[in-house]
Order: structure tokens, then C-alpha cells, then sequence
């Protein structure tokens, strides 16, 4: 039996998950980490992406968007903004988002407005890891 | 002495009146269970981040972040956060009244105040000043992140841009049911809790060596708008559970009064009813006499 690390995830709606698990995989901004126990301390902002853990055999993904994550004492903590699991998200309505901030964004583009693109991006991302997350559930 | 009627309509009315104040404070509790839960779920969020916040900045150059720049201050910003609604006793009031004192405490100091408003109290307190540089209203009753994202949004790029050296943030302080105070906090530039935070990482033997992904200072970047975020979500929250808190204290001290009134008026009408009478007997006692005669 492998060794285990202590994960939480935060949100400002309270915490999402707590419970002790073999391994976490993170979408850090400078890429995708993996994280086992005892790892040394380690501070990462976080992408919009897929969060996902395993324990025991069972693997679970969350979609995580707007964060950071500490590792200190064979903990990892991530605050986020907002984590959702793979079976709470409704695919169809991800799917329609995507369809929406696809539009918006060529929109954006053909108009030049900066701010709008950026939020459109920001979107587009989230709905592209929904729909991920909600797959490979 | 009014007539029956009269005073039997005035009853009814403060009946009326008290049926809805009754009403007001029971959805006033329901709310308040409502905000006290999102209170209690956004804590563990603002624990962690200000251990996060106290150990990043331990081993940080403040100067480095132009969010934490200390300016000489030409112009102040007071964010202002209200409820939306009244007939919450003297909550509003207190808190308008305490960024009064301050804006004046700031022009006597010769420096220039302006004023954001969250929520419609404070904002139609303060129009007439013609202070007001912008107003976020009828926000108050769904707490959402990103409301509180525009808010620290647009006042950070007023603070970057150099149009305000310092800003406060005046909102209440949900003690407990029956207390809420108005409090004042400093938002920009972050002067994070460096007591606590600095202590304890020297106290870890100078300090834990983390890996930074990216560098401190990249994350520092994300860190510090998020730590307004937490801030002006924080200050949401309490306000919003001390309206309803304010609130049910209003509507229970209203409904106690009309209770009151209706003793009051009641007994006024029974002398009423009772004068009738004995006026009514007398003339029927007269009319029999006058017959006998």
C-alpha cells in the first residue's frame, strides 16, 4: 500500500472535496503536475483545467477554474473559484456554451475588442474542460 | 371621543400593518440561515488563502508589486457596502454615517474622496454629494463571486492607474444576531497581516523553501487581485447577514409596537362602545318615562 497524500479542495462555496488519496494530477499554468505523497512544499497558480485523483483503484476528475494550490506537510490544498465533479456537469449545456463563446469570440475577433475576446476565451476554456472532465468520468 | 368606526378602522390597520411586519421577519430569518451558511462555507476559503497570502508574503519585497505600493495619498476611495433594501432599523444608517466621518477626516486632510457604492443604501445616501463614482446596486440578494470580481476589478485599475492612492473598505461586521457593527478596512495598497504570516515561516526555521511555479513574483501577481476578491466578497457577505439580522430585530420591535397600539386602541373602543350604551340606555329609561307620565 502505497502512501498517502491529504487532498482539499476549497472553493468559496465551501470545500469540495476532502479526503486522503495516492495521487493528484493538477493543471498548473507552466503545464499539467502530478503530485504524491510527501512532496516537497510547492506553490502553483493553476489554469482553468482538469483536476484529477486517484484512490485506490477509483479515479475521480473535477473541473477546477481561477486558482493556486500549496503543498506543504504532505497536503495538498487547492482554492479555486469554482470545482465541479464529472457527474455533476451537464454536458449539453457545456456543449452550448462552447458553441456560444465559439461565436462570441469570432465576433470579438472581427471587431477587435480586447476585453471581449478575453472573456470569451475565458469561456471557451472553462466549457472545454467541463466537457473533458464530464468524459472521462 | 373619536367614533366607533373610526377607531375600529384604525385597528384594523395597525392589525394589517403588523401581519406584514410579522411576515418580514420570519423571511428576514430564513435569509438570515441563508447568508450565515454561505458565511460558514466561505471561511475555511478565507483561512487557507491568508495562510497562503501569510507565507508568500513573508518572503516578499513589497515594493516589487505595484498593488502594494505605498503613494504619497492625493485621493482616497471609500468602498462603500449597503444592502439593497431598508426597513432594517439603523443598519445603513450606521454605516453611512461612519463613511461620512471618514470622507470628512479625509478633506480635512485636504485630500480628494471619492466613493463606490455596493448596494442602493449607501448609494442614495451619497448621490447628492455628487462623490459617487460608481454605484453596483441590486447585487446584495444573490452573493456571486464575480460581482465581487468587477468591484475589486475596477477598483485596483483605478489604484494602478494612479487616480486613487488609497483605498477603504466600509462595510459591517456580522458579530451575532443582535450586534452588527460598522467596520472600516484597508483595501489598497494590501498590506497583508505580515505579523502573523512573517512569524510563523521565521518560526518554520526561516522559513519553508517552496518551489514556486512560476516564480514568487508571477504568483504574487495572481495572488493579489484574488486577495481583493476575498475581501470585497467578505465584506458582502457580512453585510448581507447583518441586514437580515438588522432586519429581524426592526420587524420584531415593529411588531411589538403594533401589538401595543392595538391594546391601546382597544381599550378606547370598548370606552366608546360602553358610552354608546350607557347613551342608548338612557334614552330608551327617558323615552319609557315620558311615556308613563
Amino acid at each position: 500500500m502505497a502512501e498517502s497524500i491529504q487532498l482539499e479542495v476549497v472553493t468559496p462555496a465551501g470545500a469540495v472535496v476532502s479526503e486522503s488519496v495516492d495521487i493528484v494530477t493538477a493543471p498548473g499554468i507552466g503545464g499539467e503536475f502530478g503530485v504524491l505523497a510527501n512532496h516537497a512544499p510547492f506553490l502553483s497558480t493553476l489554469k482553468i483545467g482538469s483536476l484529477a485523483y486517484k484512490q485506490g483503484g477509483s479515479e475521480t476528475h473535477l473541473m477546477v477554474s481561477g486558482g493556486f494550490c500549496e503543498v506543504s506537510n504532505n497536503k495538498i490544498t487547492f482554492l479555486v473559484e469554482a470545482a465541479e465533479k464529472g457527474d455533476e456537469i451537464d454536458v449539453d449545456r457545456a456543449m452550448k456554451a462552447k458553441e456560444r463563446a465559439e461565436k462570441r469570440l469570432l465576433e470579438a475577433k472581427s471587431q477587435k475588442e480586447k476585453i471581449n475576446m478575453v472573456r470569451a476565451e475565458a469561456a471557451m476554456q472553462r466549457a472545454l474542460a467541463r466537457i473533458k472532465v464530464a468524459q472521462s468520468k | 371621543m373619536p367614533s366607533l368606526k373610526e377607531v375600529k378602522t384604525k385597528i384594523d390597520g395597525v392589525k394589517k400593518t403588523s401581519q406584514i411586519t410579522k411576515a418580514m421577519n420570519m423571511v428576514a430569518s430564513a435569509k438570515l440561515r441563508g447568508a450565515q451558511d454561505k458565511m460558514e462555507a466561505f471561511r475555511p476559503y478565507t483561512a487557507k488563502f491568508n495562510e497562503a497570502m501569510g507565507t508568500m508574503s513573508g518572503n516578499m519585497d513589497a515594493s516589487a508589486f505595484p498593488l502594494m505600493e505605498k503613494r504619497e495619498v492625493k485621493t482616497v476611495e471609500l468602498v462603500l457596502v449597503t444592502s439593497d433594501r431598508g426597513l432594517c432599523g439603523s443598519f445603513n444608517a450606521n454605516i453611512n454615517v461612519m463613511a461620512e466621518k471618514m470622507m470628512q477626516k479625509f478633506e480635512d486632510e485636504g485630500k480628494k474622496v471619492s466613493i463606490v457604492c455596493v448596494g442602493k443604501k449607501g448609494n442614495q445616501y451619497f448621490q447628492k454629494t455628487g462623490k459617487v463614482r460608481k454605484a453596483y446596486t441590486d447585487i446584495m440578494g444573490t452573493f456571486q463571486m464575480f460581482n465581487a470580481r468587477a468591484i475589486a476589478q475596477d477598483v485596483a485599475e483605478q489604484f494602478l492607474a494612479g487616480e486613487t492612492d488609497e483605498v477603504h473598505l466600509i462595510s459591517a461586521s456580522f458579530k451575532s444576531v443582535a450586534v452588527q457593527k460598522p467596520i472600516a478596512e484597508n483595501l489598497l495598497p494590501v498590506q497583508p497581516e505580515s505579523s502573523e504570516g512573517s512569524e510563523s515561516t521565521e518560526g518554520e526555521g526561516g522559513g519553508v523553501d517552496y518551489i514556486y511555479e512560476p516564480s514568487p513574483n508571477e504568483i504574487m501577481d495572481v495572488l493579489l487581485p484574488l486577495y481583493m476578491n476575498v475581501m470585497v466578497y467578505h465584506s458582502m457577505l457580512e453585510v448581507g447577514a447583518s441586514e437580515h439580522a438588522a432586519r429581524m430585530t426592526a420587524m420584531d420591535n415593529a411588531t411589538n409596537a403594533c401589538n401595543d397600539i392595538v391594546d391601546e386602541l382597544t381599550t378606547i373602543y370598548n370606552k366608546a362602545r360602553q358610552a354608546a350604551i350607557t347613551g342608548d340606555l338612557m334614552d330608551i329609561v327617558g323615552g319609557a318615562e315620558a311615556l308613563k307620565g
